[in-house]
């Protein structure tokens, strides 16, 4: 299927792709490269390499100094990690019984997820923080009642989408893997943990990935329910810093840049289980 | 077969009711009490409603009246029509392309979804700067290629006709640019994915029957696409309306000129700004039933008839 001679058509192939992935890249270069160069150069020559003079770790000095970073990467990974568990498991469970199970009032649900997924969270975050706040979880002062403040309606705001993106995929799962593990005894609890989500993983994956991210980067969720400074997750804490920043953009950059590391070794840890043809090959003929 | 292994109905209530309970507490329930806020006069955030509006749909009155609402409404359905070209469009010839290659498929799959990595507040402030009036990045790349007016004073400065990205004539570009290019990448895996799950073993028959590249493309691979890329059609919709952090980051509250507003913006700015809490609402249910609607039609039109 693939060749190793160098085509025209290769070429043109490599350009394209090549082309795009400078343009997701140079910008993440730029952060970078720029939370290393001193103060007030960025506007000026923010293009070149911070060498000789313009180099300092000024900024990440101070970026950490002025903040409590380690507490705010423990809040956030609490938060985020639940709500990543919590919508794969819930979302798997609903979106397998809405593709194989025929039942009344299943079109019902399906729009009822449709229609969840078009709600702004500007739109619900009110009633939930009163909601919460009556319940005594949202307003309290306790850490780790806050924390579940946030996380359970981000799990809510995940959901829907995990829901749809999973249909998609256990649709495409061969339902002759199941008639055969139906026949050697699996229940459908098991048909569900031993055939559907393996065969699944790869979206499975994609949806963890993106929960995660949804809730690591959801800066307003976080604003509305963390006020106190033990409270306060990393994106709130970039947001703290870039706002007493002002045009200090090198402190910025650096705090960007310790701001995205997890998200992106999270994303590269994730991302090799979307391995190419995991159900191919699983059932002949 | 099938019938026999979910013959027995039982199990439904294990595999639905978490989900459901958790989405009717925090996001249904929250939605109606939105609704009922609608024709409610409220005071400001986070308060308890004074009582009805009189006549209690003076929200949707003014919702109809509204000329920043029309402008909110007239460019995101352009960007809505842009997502679909250009983001679904853009993904999916990438996604196609790195199909076809072995070595470095793995580096292109990871470093496109970079940009959705960064938080909206960092890249609002990197285009602020790449689109700067003086002197940011496109400015003087076009300065550079001469294709800027710029004279030489009789004192030796050089006085150059900067052009506003922020303009009438071009913010449309500025602001939609970086939406759609951050989120490609999230397409792209969406598509990927999807490629990888089609049964390889369609294309080896294929290609015992004599099909090239683009037959396979075209005979197969598109049609078993056919779920995902709606999927992604209805995502590309519900997200267009929902856009917020890049453009608010980037042109704040109606720049230039109250023509820059999106439905997204301006709801938020309702609410959040002018403490107009009901109207916001009114704004919100706006958006939801646009996009029922609209991603309905694209079902209708695109998803294959028999499944959901």
């Amino acid at each position: 299927m693939y060749s190793k001679k160098i085509t025209p058509q290769k070429v043109i192939v490599y350009t394209i792709l090549g082309f795009w992935a400078l343009t997701t890249i140079y910008p993440f270069v730029w952060v970078i490269l720029n939370s290393f160069r001193q103060k007030g150069l960025i506007v000026s020559d923010s293009f070149s390499l911070p060498l000789g003079d313009a180099f300092t770790l000024d900024n990440y000095m101070t970026a950490t100094q002025r903040s409590d970073f380690k507490n705010a990467y423990l809040n956030s990974f609490l938060i985020s990690g639940t709500v990543t568990i919590a919508v794969v498991l819930l979302a798997g469970l609903a979106a397998y019984a809405l593709v194989r199970y025929t039942f009344r009032g299943k079109g019902l649900l399906y729009s009822l997820i449709m229609a969840g997924m078009m709600f702004p969270v500007f739109s619900t975050i009110i009633p939930v923080f009163r909601l919460e706040a009556m319940l005594g979880i949202a307003g309290s002062g306790n850490r780790w009642l806050s924390l579940v403040a946030v996380i359970l309606p981000q799990i809510a705001g995940n959901l829907c989408f995990a829901v749809i993106i999973l249909m998609g995929f256990i649709q495409s799962v061969p339902i002759e893997l199941e008639e055969s593990a139906y026949l050697d005894g699996c229940n459908v609890y098991q048909i569900y943990f031993h055939i559907i989500m393996p065969a699944a993983r790869p979206s499975f994956a994609t949806v963890a990935i993106f929960a995660f991210l949804w809730s690591y980067n959801d800066l307003f969720t976080q604003s509305f329910f963390l006020r106190y400074p033990q409270e306060r997750a990393i994106t709130g804490l970039l947001n703290e810093i870039s706002s007493q920043a002002g045009v200090n953009y090198g402190l910025m950059a650096a705090a960007v840049v310790l701001v995205v590391i997890p998200v992106l070794v999270v994303y590269v840890l994730l991302q090799k289980n979307i391995i190419k043809g995991l159900t191919a090959g699983a059932i002949k003929g | 077969m099938t019938s026999m292994i979910y013959k027995r109905k039982s199990p439904l209530f294990v595999f639905l009711i978490p989900t459901f309970l958790m989405l009717a507490i925090f996001l249904y329930y929250p939605f109606v009490q939105n609704i009922i806020n609608t024709i409610m006069n409220i005071g400001g955030l986070g308060r308890a409603a004074d009582g009805m509006n009189t006549p209690w749909y003076v929200n949707y009155a003014t919702l109809l009246k509204d000329p920043n609402m029309r402008t909110a409404m007239k460019n995101t359905c352009i960007l809505i029509l842009c997502t679909i070209v250009f983001q679904v469009g853009i993904a999916l010839i990438l996604a196609l392309l790195v199909d076809t290659i072995r070595v470095g498929a793995q580096f292109f799959r990871t470093v496109y979804f970079f940009p959705i990595v960064i938080s909206a507040t960092a890249l609002g402030l990197m285009f602020n700067l790449i689109f700067l009036y003086k002197g940011g990045m496109v400015n003087q790349l076009l300065l550079s290629m001469g294709a800027l007016d710029s004279e030489i004073k009789s004192n030796g400065k050089m006085i150059v006709s900067w052009l506003d990205w922020k303009d009438q004539a071009h913010f449309l570009f500025t602001m939609f640019m970086p939406v759609m290019w951050q989120y490609v990448g999230f397409y792209f895996v969406i598509i990927v994915t999807g490629l990888n799950n089609i049964n390889q073993d369609l294309f080896e028959s294929a290609s015992l029957d004599g099909a090239d590249g683009w037959q396979k493309t075209r005979y197969i691979t598109l049609p078993m696409l056919r779920n995902v890329l709606c999927t992604c059609l209805v995502l590309a919709i519900t997200g267009a309306l929902k856009v917020f952090d890049l453009p608010w980051v980037m042109f704040g509250a109606g720049m230039p000129q109250n023509q820059g507003w999106l439905t997204g913006t301006y709801m938020y700015d309702q609410t959040f700004n002018k403490m107009n809490v009901d109207y916001g609402s009114t704004i919100a249910v706006l958006i939801v039933v646009l996009g029922v609607v609209l991603s309905n039609v694209a079902n209708r039109i695109f998803r294959p008839s028999e499944d959901y």
